[in-house]
């Protein structure tokens, strides 16, 4: 016996909007969501099924909505998934009291569009999370990539993170356009705050190294831990004749000294007398 | 062809290239220049490259040739105001310009130029 689809169809649709009560009851009961919320939802989905072209744009609408507060009450994606899931088995219930043969098998086309609605929440959880990251991760390139001035016509990049080849062209970029802007002739990259070194990390910091040197600018790289030295030279990485040093400190005098600032003796002095004085 | 201008400044020849560079201009360039060295007596050149904008490797190339060619005249070579996209670029391919002086604008070029003769005696 086969059953028209679109006879079932009408008949659960029927079922649908007669039992409100019932249903909006019984699917309460079953995901344990406010009546509010499903009400909402149910008055939708009604005016949806109800609808010549079936646009279900509002149904989407509130659903992602219920997704988002959700997801901000600390719900998990399945939970709110398992929600609108819920409302098949409200409906079984009716349909089985009624019993006919459309009754069953408009079930079934209904439980497929039950089924899309719930993964839509889910859809809708994982692009908002998405857009975070993203978001996050713009940020994150924008934040971590000062260059500042040392002294005249010196400058440093304190690097703190990862850095990978993304990262790496945003600092060398910027790196560069700043001595072209200032003039200056000595840059310190510091990678004080790098976790890691690996043959990567120091392709991409000897590429600096070398563009800055193409540019007529010396480049010291310092902030090399003792475990990162270790790591570099268990890699087997050449760093050539770049200069490096293990704190920013040494790297500053250094680069003072190359252009030719007397630092010696003269701090010291002056504290000297200070104590006298005291 | 367009010819790239020479200009002599003192003992110190300054080519700054405002022109997109094709092969041929860069052979005139390279045969003019040691000609000019050779005829001025000229101990430095300078390249200023503040202009240009897209390089590839037989331009970089070039710069090396031509400091090659001037340090067997006793003349050196400092190329001058490279910009940062073209330094990237000539890293990314692999070109490091051995044997090449770099200044950041052509005021450091000559200052380096007089500090490197000073050395020299």
């Amino acid at each position: 016996m086969t059953v028209p689809a679109e006879a079932a169809r009408r008949r659960i649709v029927d079922l649908f909007l007669s039992s409100e009560e019932r249903l909006l009851q019984r699917w309460t009961q079953v995901s344990g969501a406010s009546p509010d919320e499903l009400r909402d939802l149910y008055q939708a989905l009604r005016t949806a099924l109800g609808s010549e072209d079936g646009d279900f744009a509002d149904v989407r609408g509130l659903l992602a909505e219920l997704s988002r507060a959700r997801a901000r009450q600390g719900h998990t994606p399945s939970d709110t998934a398992r929600l609108v899931f819920s409302l098949k088995e409200a409906l079984y219930e009716v349909a089985e009291a009624d019993g006919g043969p459309e009754a069953l098998r408009g079930f079934v086309w209904f439980s497929r569009l039950v089924d899309d609605l719930g993964l839509f929440t889910f859809e809708t959880y994982s692009a908002a999370r998405e857009k975070i990251i993203l978001d996050q991760t713009e940020q994150l390139l924008e934040l971590s990539t000062p260059v500042v001035k040392l002294w005249e016509g010196i400058v440093a990049v304190p690097l703190v993170g990862t850095l990978d080849s993304a990262r790496t062209q945003v600092v060398m970029e910027k790196l560069l356009q700043t001595l072209v802007d200032t003039g200056s002739e000595h840059a310190v990259i510091d990678i004080t705050g790098v976790p890691a070194v690996d043959t990567q990390v120091a392709q991409h910091l000897l590429k600096t190294v070398v563009a800055a040197r193409l540019m007529g600018a010396e480049c010291v790289i310092s902030g090399i831990r003792p475990q990162i030295a270790h790591t570099i030279v268990t890699l087997g990485i050449e760093f050539g004749d770049i200069v490096t040093k293990a704190s920013l400190a040494d790297a500053l005098s250094y680069a003072l000294r190359r252009s030719g600032v007397e630092i010696a003796g003269a701090a010291k002095t002056r504290i000297a007398v200070r104590a006298e004085r005291a | 062809m367009e010819r790239v201008p020479i200009l002599k400044l003192g003992d110190i020849l300054i080519v700054s290239i405002q022109i997109d560079l094709d092969d041929q201009s860069v052979l005139a360039l390279q045969e003019d220049l040691a000609d000019m060295v050779v005829s001025s007596g000229a101990r430095g050149v300078i390249i200023d490259i503040t202009a240009v904008e897209i390089v590839d490797s037989f331009i970089g190339r070039m710069f090396s040739t031509i400091a090659a060619i001037t340090r067997m005249l006793d003349a050196e070579t400092v190329v001058v105001g490279m910009r940062p996209a073209v330094a990237i670029t000539l890293v990314e391919l692999g070109l490091s310009l051995g044997g090449v002086r770099t200044a950041l604008n052509l005021e450091k070029g000559v200052a380096m130029l007089e500090h490197v003769r000073g050395a020299a005696g």
